[in-house]
């Protein structure tokens, strides 16, 4: 009953799940998802905002095809077959292989002898490339695997809170470097978080999510362009976003 | 005196760090072999026997039978049979092995199978082997094979239990080829497993290989073996067996170990 289908020329991308559940260890089961319902226009940035353990994981699962036992549809961007850049929870790069061996190697076969030299250098990489994972920090993985995201041009990004577990500040870079990145070359986006401001500095949707089984509460659109928000607009934004949705638990 | 003082200073540096503790020093290996020789030698004097030759006979024996040629040819031909049925062991046993450790229905129903495989001495599959196939080079390499391939097996099922499943769908997000997937992420999660087999592959392997020749075969390390015991002649006995057990040395510390370090330098470099 679940399809994963084509966009065609339409490059959006449109979520229909009707229903998700997982089966416990005692014999009973869990309604994750029920009738998730959100549409992502062509080359949009949204973030997808929910309290922890709403299923938003599950969904992203979804979404890479990981998981294909739900009712529903999902129908993602691309011509033939979507090239999804995946940047998950923890950046999974494989240990055995460097940084830019790592990127290379998700690379489609037309873009293997591409040069890497300007994504590199504008993540601020370029001299990591010859660099195992295990001699990174957490912030540097985070980037390899963004790296590894963008290089294959995708038709469809999607990120699983990529700033989850870093401090402030590594994390507030990390998020200008992406941003930067994601313009010099814009796609349909896809972001999990439950960080609100970030959802507000980096989307042009905010897709609120409810406690399980999750379904859409609302969306919030940001259609002031990036380079015109700071501190103030934020603040703003962020207040309007309160009074939109009040009483949803958002972290500060 | 001086001798003792470099010896408590070796001691000293070996330890201090851990890289280099791993690997023995050669000149621990080369007086721990002097030893040995000095205690064979010495037994050898104590007790003259024409059962219990010294290392000096023992080693005109081995330059004799090099200089006529014939201690390397057999030596060649037991060193094949040891490396095709290795290969043949490994690249079988593995294949199983993933396939056991990949779905648990067929584990479970091809288990008993393998208890079975796993005892059977490895003496029964040998007899058999010439008894059906023949007595032919293609059943003795078979048996030797068939000897392994059950330890290879279990070894194999359990690095493929422990594999990571997050590497497998990171590569089935970015659309890995299959080649790419075996290359990158199968064989480096399962390398350390494969070198525990190879290890103690290689080990049986030749032991079993020198009873195979013996039992059906016209060359070879245990042909020859088998010739001199009818002969009596224990210094070619012990000329052939310890010239072979130094060639699986010299394999372990030139081949296999520099392999090893290779295969694992992304381990040592951790920040």
């Amino acid at each position: 009953m679940n399809a994963h289908q084509l966009a065609g020329a339409a490059a959006r991308l449109k979520v229909n799940i009707e229903e998700k559940s997982f089966r416990t260890s005692d014999g009973g089961t869990i309604e994750v998802l029920r009738d998730l319902n959100f549409e992502v226009g062509e080359n949009e940035f949204a973030c997808v905002l929910g309290p922890s353990g709403c299923g938003k994981t599950t969904m992203l699962r979804i979404l890479l095809g990981l998981d294909r036992e739900f009712r529903g549809s999902v129908q993602l961007p691309g011509k033939v077959e979507a090239r999804m850049g995946a940047v998950f929870q923890e950046p999974l790069l494989l240990p055995w292989r460097t940084v830019e061996q790592n990127v290379r190697l998700a690379l489609p076969t037309h873009l293997r002898d591409t040069s890497l030299d300007q994504l590199f250098a504008s993540l601020g990489l370029a001299k990591m490339r010859g660099f195992y994972p295990s001699e990174l920090s957490l912030g540097l993985a985070r980037r390899a695997a963004i790296a590894r995201a963008l290089a294959i041009e995708p038709d469809i990004l999607l990120l699983d809170e990529p700033f989850v577990s870093l401090d402030a500040s590594t994390a507030q870079q990390l998020r200008h470097l992406l941003l930067g990145v994601w313009s010099d070359r814009p796609t349909t986006a896809l972001m999990v978080t439950h960080n609100l401001q970030e959802a507000i500095m980096l989307s042009d949707r905010i897709v609120v999510l409810s406690d399980r089984p999750t379904h859409v509460l609302g969306t919030f659109d940001i259609r002031l362009p990036r380079n015109y928000r700071n501190e103030q607009v934020n603040a703003d934004l962020l207040r309007a976003f309160r009074e939109k949705f009040a009483g949803i638990r958002t972290e500060p | 005196m001086g001798l003792a003082s470099a010896e408590s200073d070796r001691m000293q540096r070996g330890r201090a760090p851990a890289d280099r503790s791993k690997l023995t020093s050669p000149i621990m290996i080369a007086l721990s072999f002097a030893v040995l020789l000095a205690a064979w030698h010495f037994a050898a004097v104590t007790w003259p026997s024409r059962s219990l030759p010294g290392p000096l006979p023992v080693f005109q024996t081995f330059l004799r039978e090099t200089a006529s040629g014939d201690l390397p040819y057999h030596l060649g031909m037991t060193l094949w049979r040891v490396a095709a049925s290795f290969v043949l062991a490994m690249v079988i046993g593995s294949v199983i092995g993933v396939f056991l450790g990949s779905f648990r229905r067929a584990d479970q129903f091809f288990n008993p199978w393998l208890i079975l495989f796993l005892n059977i001495p490895a003496l029964v599959v040998i007899v058999l082997a010439y008894i059906w196939f023949g007595l032919n080079e293609v059943a003795a390499i078979g048996a030797v094979a068939v000897n392994k391939i059950p330890n290879v097996i279990v070894t194999m099922r359990e690095g493929t239990r422990a594999l990571d499943p997050r590497y497998a769908e990171m590569a089935a997000v970015y659309r890995f080829g299959p080649l790419d997937r075996l290359r990158h992420i199968l064989l480096p999660q399962l390398q350390p497993y494969i070198a525990a087999a190879s290890r103690s592959g290689i080990a049986l392997i030749w032991k079993i290989v020198l009873v195979v020749e013996l039992l059906g075969r016209s060359n070879g390390v245990g042909f020859e073996i088998n010739l001199f015991f009818q002969l009596f002649d224990v210094a070619a006995i012990l000329a052939y067996a310890l010239a072979f057990v130094a060639v699986m040395l010299f394999i372990e510390l030139l081949l296999v170990q520099p392999l090893e370090r290779s295969s694992t330098r992304w381990r040592r470099r951790a920040a």
